[in-house]
């Protein structure tokens, strides 16, 4: 029996007013990529941002119940930087940061102490290539992230998530803003790295969780009402609301 | 008749517009007129570059060098002191202090720059000026580092409201990205808040600078309003702006210590002006 890489017990969160996530309980395995689908408002962003503890910006967020990373609270017996390294975020829209395509990429490791120059290359290259992105920016690592198309810069950023070698990588609806060629690429490179990490992929697409999930599950209203394999739950969901909502009765 | 109101109101607002370059250009002009006058009768390298300011000589010696130096040590004395204190406290009122905490801070730092300069002129050479006396065992307390500390303290609201507003304009999602990537608060401010926000610090620190420079009140209560070339930070010194206040009122309209005035005001004010085109610049060259 594997021990899962991610354990949510009784989750709660809220921002003072009506809880955004209620009494979630389930766990993910290791190299499993999980999709989570839902209508707006239905908590999804709220629990990747529990995930890597960028909640713990918000002032407002009261959060109960606890998450576990490898059978560790990451609130309780780990430092927020330590989580962040592990469970690293991909953003709904490309941010990369005002600077170079190297120094994007290198920005994760050299925080975390990596000053020696040729394993930063390194370490950019093999970043690259994994996110799909080499062989368009190879020739122009100097020049500003800025410059780079949406598609580009969303697989920069997952191509910069990669630099920190975490462990396990969150997405939050990362192809929302893109066309869809850039979309398949994105799709293509978190398939490809199934292989090495785990991934939670957040996304307002009931198909694009069908393409690429293992898993899915489905969020409403904060709440956790259906979590099961792919082809299970879109062939045959077992709640009513995953049905109404797949079939397009709401949302 | 709607048309006919609509270009009246327009009309006006041009007329506003352009009056105000009009005040500029007009200022520009007076100053330019009466402050070169002085260059008929006194060379301009005896001018810019003499070393002794004696109007009331004879002859008399219009050397503005000592008066330039003053207004340098104080201006670079308060730049030094007021650049660090005053990015530290935006920085914890932008990014790291709380709400509440925030707003006060705000409040506090507006008010600081609503004190008039004559009180902290006055408040300095009461308070200040006999610390730095006994502190160095000088001779008098009214220095240009006297003056230096109670400009930076004219300074720092200047430049702490601006850099406050770049470095709470930096998108929030590049912090986000930043500390996603499992940096710490400080290495995201350091390493991504900064630097984005750094044509707006330049900007604030280059208009704090014409602040100080400007500053009249202020500088002739706590300098000493010595026009002798200043040897350390520590002697007393008289700046350019405190010797046109001191002195234009003894002169006699139309003789030559009337026109070296001017000509002061015209040196201040290519100054200043050159200080506000680099801050311009600073501002406009992310957004290009």
């Amino acid at each position: 029996m594997v021990d899962p890489k991610i354990v949510v017990k009784d989750l709660n969160i809220d921002y003072g007013g009506a809880p955004a996530l209620k009494d979630m309980n389930f766990s993910v395995m290791d190299k499993e990529i999980l999709g989570v689908i839902g209508p707006a408002n239905s908590g999804k962003t709220s629990f990747l941002r529990a995930l890597n503890r960028l909640n713990d910006l918000d002032l407002g967020c009261r959060m109960k119940g606890s998450i576990l990373l490898n059978g560790k609270d990451i609130n309780r017996e780990m430092d927020a930087e330590e989580v962040r390294k592990k469970v690293t975020m991909v953003f709904a829209l490309p941010i990369p940061l005002p600077m170079s395509i190297f120094d994007n990429i290198a920005y994760g490791p050299r925080r975390h102490g990596i000053k020696d120059k040729k394993k930063l290359e390194e370490i950019v290259e093999k970043s690259l290539r994994a996110g799909y992105l080499w062989d368009e920016v190879k020739d122009r690592l100097t020049s500003s992230a800025m410059k780079l198309s949406g598609g580009q810069q969303q697989r920069l950023c997952i191509a910069r998530t990669l630099a920190v070698e975490p462990e396990v990588i969150l997405y939050d609806e990362p192809c929302s803003g893109l066309d869809p060629i850039s979309t398949a690429k994105v799709e293509d490179a978190i398939r490809e790295l199934k292989s090495r990490y785990t991934q939670i992929l957040v996304t307002n697409n009931v198909k694009q969780a069908a393409r690429v999930g293992d898993k899915v599950a489905f969020f409403l209203m904060g709440e956790l009402v259906e979590i099961g394999e792919a082809n299970q739950l879109f062939t045959a969901p077992k709640d009513k609301r995953t049905n109404d909502y797949l079939t397009g009765r709401f949302g | 008749m709607r048309k006919f109101r609509e270009a009246i109101i327009e009309k006006t607002i041009l007329l506003n517009g352009f009056a105000c370059i009009l005040f500029v250009v007009l200022i520009f002009v007076f100053l330019a007129k009466d402050g070169l006058t002085l260059f008929r009768t006194i060379a301009i390298q005896d001018f810019l570059f003499g070393q002794i300011w004696s109007p009331l000589a004879e002859p008399p010696q219009f050397g503005i060098l000592p008066l330039f130096l003053g207004s340098l040590f104080v201006t670079v004395g308060a730049t030094v002191i007021s650049v660090p204190l005053g990015m530290a406290c935006a920085i914890f009122i932008g990014e790291i202090a709380p709400r509440w905490m925030r707003e006060v801070l705000k409040a506090g730092v507006e008010l600081l720059a609503a004190i008039p300069s004559i009180v902290i002129g006055f408040i300095g050479m009461t308070m200040l000026g006999p610390v730095v006396k006994s502190l160095f065992h000088l001779p008098t307390g009214l220095t240009a580092v006297t003056g230096s500390i109670a400009l930076a303290f004219m300074a720092i609201p200047t430049m702490v409201s601006i850099m406050e507003d770049a470095i709470t304009s930096v998108p929030r999602t590049y912090k986000e990205g930043s500390l996603a990537l499992g940096a710490t608060h400080w290495q995201t401010i350091y390493r991504v808040i900064i630097p984005a926000a750094s044509s707006g610090i330049v900007a604030a620190i280059m208009l704090g600078i014409g602040r100080v420079i400007g500053e009249t009140m202020a500088v002739m209560m706590l300098t000493g309003n010595a026009s002798v070339m200043p040897k350390t930070i520590l002697a007393p010194v008289r700046t350019m702006t405190a010797t046109i206040a001191a002195e234009m009122g003894e002169t006699v309209r139309g003789s030559e210590h009337y026109f070296a005035l001017f000509a002061i005001g015209l040196v201040l004010f290519g100054i200043t002006f050159l200080i506000n085109f680099l801050a311009d610049m600073a501002r406009h060259r992310k957004k290009k």
